[in-house]
């Protein structure tokens, strides 16, 4: 069965009414698929209200809804009980909940473990959690294409370990880790392991049962999901372990002059009222990417990206940041041009109506590697076509007779 | 979804030309200055006599927009004290907000295509940021012997 790329994309109210788009930068925000696009028009229009206070049935409502969302968020994590899934803004706020909630049981001495192919959002936390606990932060060794090294993991993830922080694909050069030899060196040492899942969320049901982490984060508005929301999925005895993060409403047992008491997981964490439509929005997505043909869907996506990888390698000067091989690697390019800065090239990209990414892409300790300061990004989604690589390489060589 | 474009060959001339690009050789002043969008990196050296610039050199880790402009500070920062190069800054901030085009910056023209595009404006005035810094530093240290 062949997966028809045009139809998908009319399922996209943004891109079906501008045709002539070629958005190839999915991996900062996909577009909102109208499953989403319509369930946060229905919640808002028929259920709007605040959730787990009200008894009036408006609100009843609105509570079945975003209860119901975060069932839906759990059956395309695969993960084993709704309960286990929070809702917070982003995959940013997910991981800053970690650095916090589990970083209040670290100690002086302790360790994390991450790589430099980390996003900002899965590196600053930790830098800012070594600077409130003097806990030590290990770096995973990368390879020359930036891909995690995993025959001296030894180095990285020491007895003293207890946390291993990692990427589940880069958003720089779409390199995917090989998460399973990382988790069992983690629990040889009894680390526990929190998985960013923002790039990789975007292309596919997870299986967190499957991965084997202790902590998956991810957003909504990189799964064709409303912005303002992400999730932390966490092993249900984790979460329980964890103290709270945001105080507030609603994450509270009973509040005394004198103390207050937690809620269980997953209100413990989400204090004050949560992103309620997007939450739903998002249920609505996920539900509606768990009956795409992902198989088709993926063929399509390594089949451009082989046209996008051949493309890019016939143009003069160009070197590619990440790993050649398309089975390591998500459908996602980065690259410098010589004596180009990514974000000229991007200008006259925009020119030709193809959206692309340029600039450090929130991984400067991942351009140090690879000693540039900048790079350009595309980044495909099941609604590209052969179309919008054509497109981009038609504009790149505009940029190379233009800039070079 | 049509925008203006800014790589006029005038501009890109400018850009090449590098006026002002290089090092000093004992400046009195220097700073690094980083776009936190972009990655763009300037670093700025500078001799003062007086108060006001004497020499200047950059060197510009950047794109066009940042080259020429800092460029454009090769042309005319010689002469300017720390005030006059602030209103300077104020000037082009403006002019790209879409005000009056400031006096005395003519290349200011081939900035003007990147009205419109708010999230470069920081790439032209990086360079006068870092030239700001580079006098707040000397400003900092004793006079040379």
């Amino acid at each position: 069965m062949s997966f028809d790329a045009l139809s998908w994309r009319g399922q996209f109210p943004l891109l079906a009414s501008h045709p002539q788009l070629h958005y190839l930068d999915s991996a900062a925000t996909s577009q909102i698929c109208r499953a989403a696009f319509d369930a946060v028009g229905l919640h808002e229009l028929g259920r709007r209200a605040n959730v787990l206070r009200g008894t009036y049935r408006l609100a009843e409502m609105a509570d079945a809804a975003y209860e119901d969302a975060r069932r839906q968020v759990a059956a395309y994590l695969n993960a084993g009980s709704a309960d286990e899934v929070v809702f917070t803004s982003g995959a940013t706020a997910s991981i800053n909940l970690v650095a916090h909630a589990f970083g209040e049981g670290l100690q002086p001495g302790d360790e994390v473990a991450l790589s430099l192919a980390e996003h900002h959002s899965n590196f600053v936390p930790w830098q800012m959690l070594r600077a409130r606990r003097g806990v030590a932060l290990r770096f995973l060794p990368l390879a020359a294409d930036g891909r995690i090294d995993l025959s001296r993991l030894e180095q990285a993830v020491t007895p003293r370990c207890r946390l291993v922080a990692v990427t589940q694909a880069s958003n720089v050069t779409g390199a995917v880790t090989d998460l399973a030899p990382l988790v069992a060196a983690a629990r040889a040492v009894g680390a526990r392991v929190l998985v960013d899942g923002a790039q990789a969320a975007q292309h596919g049901p997870v299986d967190v049962t499957a991965l084997g982490c202790d902590f998956y984060a991810f957003s909504g508005h990189k799964v064709f999901a409303p912005n303002g929301v992400g999730v932390l999925w966490g092993r249900a005895a984790e979460l329980e372990r964890l103290p709270p993060f945001l105080g507030g409403g609603g994450m509270i047992g009973r509040v005394t002059a004198a103390d207050t008491t937690w809620a269980p997981p997953p209100r413990r964490f989400e204090a004050g009222t949560p992103p309620i439509a997007q939450a739903v929005g998002l249920g609505a997505a996920l539900d509606w990417l768990r009956q795409q043909p992902w198989p088709e869907m993926r063929s399509h996506g390594e089949h451009l990206l082989g046209r996008l990888l051949d493309g890019l390698e016939a143009l003069p000067g160009l070197t590619l940041l990440g790993p050649r091989q398309p089975e390591h690697r998500l459908p996602l390019v980065s690259f410098s041009l010589a004596g180009i800065h990514p974000h000229d090239a991007c200008q006259v990209l925009d020119q030709h109506g193809v959206a692309v990414r340029g600039g450090h892409l929130c991984a400067q300790p991942l351009m140090d590697y690879f000693g540039v300061t900048a790079a350009v990004r595309a980044s495909l989604a099941p609604y590209n076509t052969e179309e919008d690589v054509a497109a981009l390489l038609a504009g790149l060589e505009d940029v190379v007779r233009r800039l070079s | 979804m049509s925008a203006a474009d800014p790589y006029q060959q005038a501009l890109i001339d400018l850009a090449r030309a590098g006026h002002g690009a290089g090092s000093l050789p004992a400046p009195d002043g220097s700073a690094l200055r980083d776009s936190p969008l972009c990655g763009d990196r300037v670093r700025m050296q500078v001799r003062l006599e007086g108060g006001r610039v004497s020499a200047l050199a950059h060197d510009v880790k950047g794109c066009l927009l940042c080259q020429a402009a800092a460029a454009m500070l090769g042309l005319h920062g010689v002469g300017l004290d720390e005030a006059g190069l602030r209103a300077a800054r104020q000037g082009i901030a403006a002019g790209l907000a879409g005000g009056e085009a400031p006096p005395g910056w003519p290349e200011f023209a081939l900035f003007e295509p990147v009205r419109p595009m708010r999230n470069r404006h920081g790439c032209v005035l990086l360079p006068f940021d870092a030239l700001i810094g580079a006098i707040e530093d000397a400003g900092g240290k004793p006079p040379a012997a």
